[in-house]
């Protein structure tokens, strides 16, 4: 039971650490709340399927394309719809959040609403660990998330793009007058935010079917998560993503199954009414500000 | 040599209607031609009860429904003012309807009691949910609103309280959609009016430079969270009626309050008719609900659409349509001579 | 009685991160007296002022004014008590005439209360300020949009703001700087004049010859300690002191 409970705990935490990458990345690098995050989420687990079913190219195949077409997308959304509202932070909320609407209605509208939209694991089968029986596709999350987050620590921290583009979220001036300039960098990180969406997608989606309301789901978790954590920190990402997680999968093995919902909905209200700034937060002035 | 060339050249009407509450008006046509769109808007409004047998009774619900809009979009337009950006107006309605509900099951009580408790107890109940976090700013009041909602229609689907699910039914319903027309529109124009009163006085103008710089006033010697919390309040109002009466209109009220809907159409409205003047806002929404009607076929991609038209709005003109024409409508074009352009444009 | 402190402060000490912006501060004022506060840049100045007004709460140390510890106070609670305070950045309501922004403090609790809760004339009133702060009445400038001030008009639309809420200590943060030499010069009567109404002043400057006009007493900041304080002749001859502006002022020029 408590092995069971470790397990399936850890396992929840990386599916919502996966989930959020994505909106933490963008947020952190750009300054964007980019609320069509889990828009892109369903997205591009439709364009895997459609890859999949429509030119029948091998699954794996269509992840990696998933991957960098809505990385491209994500691209394309900085250029159209934030570019010319660029720094109004709310007219950056309200409209991709209207893009993301409309793409998770899209679906429903056309009709991807079905049992048959499931995208296949990347291995099949399942293991025992300690007594707990575990499916190979829950230990592929675990390690991508893991991996992912090893590599984008290391990037925005040890390398000389990533430095530059954090350096530009701090200050736009600066980063400017060392010859960055500060769109492209936004735009990459919006690029590399939707890219990761689709990443968590396609490590998350096989375990079940492809249900719209994902859509809005995704991006509460990360919501939750990013918002515990403190709204740009890697650490509080993590941490974040460990509360929430097993405090989910707490609530609905020990109290009932529907309340790991209110859990991380809960969470986004308390942490904001009480330390705004999350647990790892930089964000002092918003408590400094009286 | 010179020779003329024109060029189109916007130019204002005398009348200065758009100075807060002085009226230099010139003549009786500046006269009429200041009051004469608030005055066929507010005749149009009142006589269209009257036609039922031509318009039918499918509109008059239609319009129902955009004036019950159109009051969360006045609701989130004061907020806006006060720099409340409210990505969650369901919040508001959610509350007014559960309370109305719980209200006359409870204690048996008609609307003409349960919708003014419930508006006002509402309103008072959402203030003090908002009050922790009005500290908050920009995109993190956004967000808690965003979530709240969605957060109070998970606890009544767990819980079971309040009907859980299934919501609850058997609501008194209202005389007739006659009355409940007036009584809409009755409220709809007061409410535009204290708005408008309120936001050009000294008061507004307090609440409306928290918005631009909220450290000056506390300079000033303001308590700003106070003032954010009136403001919440006198926003809530309209909002937490509109879902009082709505309630009473379809004699249930279950978690479909608290949805999304109620937030994003509202938005949608004020950024499509344009934030900042109230009449924008109503604009708006007595655009969108009875276009979304037009859409009714398309079931699903309705919300596709308004989303779409939300982000065109916000993107393209995020002044929205109530500024453009009424900048269009006080001001008129004209062919001017210039000289001398056609020299440089030779050269 | 007539000496008791009207502010006293205590072992103020304020850590950003771990900066100490403000480090270990202890000073007594006098009412009505007029206290300058100097020090090159990043010094703590405006933090001090920020700490006395509530803008910022201290990590240890007190604030008492007139006997009353107001440690850690509301910033609108200290304007209730009579504090106000600029500031150096002056960001008025751009997009308001310039005497419909007097019309915010004007219509705060304090403004009310100490105006007799007189409604009708804050227009008149407002205008009555800007005169003061030597703002042309028959001209167009209060009724401009303040978005297209000058840069000393703007700081003397802030004096006026300040003016408006019959502070009885009034904490002015580089009030000069961004003036004209004839502006200031305008401005040092009305300061003077203030002094001698019984309010005490408090002000952060630079331009040095101009603020020991009005001051009788000066405090020197640097690194967020205070290293010198008393008759502003007598400070400027320290040693400390000259150390710390010199070396400013190479900085600066630098
Ligand atoms: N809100 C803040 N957060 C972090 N550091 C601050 C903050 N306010 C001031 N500081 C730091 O405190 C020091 C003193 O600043 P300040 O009081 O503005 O100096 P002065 O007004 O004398 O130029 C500076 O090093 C500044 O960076
Ligand atoms: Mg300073």
């Amino acid at each position: 039971m408590a092995a069971n409970f470790l397990i399936y705990g850890l396992v929840n935490s990386v599916v919502l650490m996966l989930s959020a990458l994505g909106f933490s990345l963008t947020f952190g690098l750009s300054g964007v709340a980019n609320f069509a995050h889990g828009g892109l989420y369903l997205t591009s687990g439709f364009i895997a399927w459609m890859l999949i079913h429509y030119l029948g190219l091998p699954a794996f195949v269509s992840m990696l394309l998933t991957i960098v077409i809505t990385g491209i997308i994500g691209a394309l959304i900085y250029r159209i719809i934030i570019m010319p509202v660029r720094g109004i932070a709310l007219s950056e909320v309200i409209s991709t959040m209207a893009l993301g609407v409309a793409m998770i209605e899209f679906f429903r509208y056309i009709g991807f609403v079905t049992y048959d939209f499931t995208l296949p694991p990347l291995v099949a089968g399942s293991v025992d660990i300690v007594g707990v029986s575990i499916d190979y596709q829950r230990l592929v999350i675990v390690g991508v998330g893991v991996l992912l987050a090893i590599i984008l620590w290391f990037f925005t921290h040890h390398t000389k793009a990533g430095l530059a583009l954090r350096g530009m979220s701090q200050d736009e001036y600066t980063a400017l007058s060392l010859g960055i300039e500060s769109d492209w960098a936004a735009m990459l990180s919006m690029g590399m935010g939707a890219a990761l969406a689709a990443v968590a997608a396609m490590a998350i989606l096989p375990l079940g079917i492809i249900s719209i309301n994902m859509g809005y789901d995704v991006l509460l978790l990360a919501l939750s998560v990013t918002v515990l954590g403190g709204l740009e920190s890697t650490a509080g990402l993590i941490v974040g993503s460990l509360l929430v997680g097993y405090a989910m999968v707490f609530t609905s093995t020990y109290i009932g199954p529907q309340w790991g919902t209110v859990v991380y909905l809960a969470a986004i209200v308390l942490v904001l009414a009480i330390k705004p700034s999350g647990l790892f937060g930089k964000s002092k002035e918003l408590e400094e500000r009286v | 040599m010179s020779h003329l060339v024109y060029r189109k050249e916007r130019v204002d009407r005398g009348i200065k209607v758009r100075s807060d509450d002085i009226f230099i008006l010139a003549s009786l046509r500046d006269l009429s031609y200041a009051t004469l769109p608030k005055t066929l808007a507010i005749v149009i409004l009142l006589l269209f009860p009257l036609l039922k047998d031509l318009v039918g009774t499918y509109w008059e619900s239609v319009l129902v429904t955009t004036i019950v809009i159109s009051l969360l979009a006045l609701s989130w337009d004061l907020l806006a003012s006060a720099g409340l950006v409210s990505l969650g107006q369901a919040l508001f309605f959610g509350v007014g309807s559960y309370l109305t509900g719980w209200l006359s099951r409870t204690f048996a009580l008609t609307p003409i009691m349960s919708i003014p408790l419930a508006t006002l107890v509402g309103a008072l109940l959402t203030t003090l949910i908002l009050y922790p976090v009005l500290r908050l700013r920009g995109i993190y009041f956004g967000l808690i609103t965003f979530a709240l909602p969605l957060l109070l229609s998970r606890v009544i689907e767990v819980t079971k309280i309040l009907g859980g699910t299934e919501g609850l039914n058997k609501i008194p319903p209202l005389p007739n959609l006659t009355t409940e027309l007036y009584i809409l529109i009755v409220v709809l124009l007061v409410c535009i009016y204290a708005y408008r009163r309120l936001i050009t006085s000294d008061y507004g103008l307090v609440l409306q430079a928290v918005r631009d710089n909220d450290r000056a006033v506390m300079a000033a010697g303001f308590d700003i969270q106070r003032l954010k919390a009136q403001a919440v309040f006198l926003a809530a109002l309209p909002a937490t009626f509109a879902g009082a009466f709505l309630t009473h209109h379809f004699q249930v009220v279950g978690m479909q309050s608290f949805a999304l809907d109620y937030s994003i159409l509202p938005l949608t409205s004020v950024i499509v008719g344009g934030a900042g003047t109230f009449f924008g806002s109503v604009l708006g929404a007595f655009i969108m609900i009875p276009l979304s009607e037009f859409l009714r076929e398309f079931a699903s991609l309705r919300v596709v659409i308004y989303s779409l038209l939300l982000l065109i709005f916000a993107i393209g003109l995020p002044e929205g349509i109530f500024h453009f024409i009424r900048r269009r409508y006080q001001q008129f074009e004209r062919m001017t001579a210039l000289e001398g352009e056609s020299d440089k444009r030779g050269k | 009685m007539a000496n008791e402190p009207i502010l006293r402060i205590v072992g103020l000490t304020k850590s950003f991160g771990g900066e100490k912006a403000a480090d270990n501060i202890s000073f007594e004022l006098v009412p009505g007296q007029a206290l300058g506060i100097i020090g090159p840049n990043g010094s703590g100045k405006s933090t001090l002022i920020n700490l006395i007004t509530g803008f910022v709460k201290p990590t240890a140390g007190q604030i008492f004014f007139k006997g009353k510890n107001i440690t850690g106070i509301a910033p609108h609670k200290a304007v209730d008590l009579g504090i106000t305070r600029s500031f150096q950045m002056s960001r008025p309501f751009y997009n308001l005439p310039v005497f419909k922004n007097l019309i915010i403090p004007l219509s705060s609790p304090r403004a009310r209360r100490s105006r007799g809760g007189k409604y009708g004339d804050r227009d008149e009133t407002a205008i009555h300020l800007l005169e003061e702060v030597g703002f042309e009445r028959d001209s167009q400038v209060p009724y401009k949009d303040a978005g297209a001030l000058p840069h000393g008009y703007l700081k003397r639309l802030e004096l006026a703001r300040c003016l408006s809420l019959e502070p009885e200590m009034l904490i002015l943060d580089e009030l000069f700087s961004g003036m004209s030499m004839s502006e200031i010069a305008s401005v040092i009567p009305l300061l003077e004049k203030i002094k001698e109404d019984g309010c005490t002043l408090v002000m952060v400057e630079h331009r040095l010859t101009e603020l020991f006009r009005i001051i009788d007493k000066v405090i020197v900041l640097n690194f967020g300690q205070k290293i010198a304080e008393g008759k502003p002749s007598d400070v400027m001859k320290q040693e400390a002191v000259m150390k710390a502006y010199l070396g400013s002022e190479v900085v600066e020029s630098a």
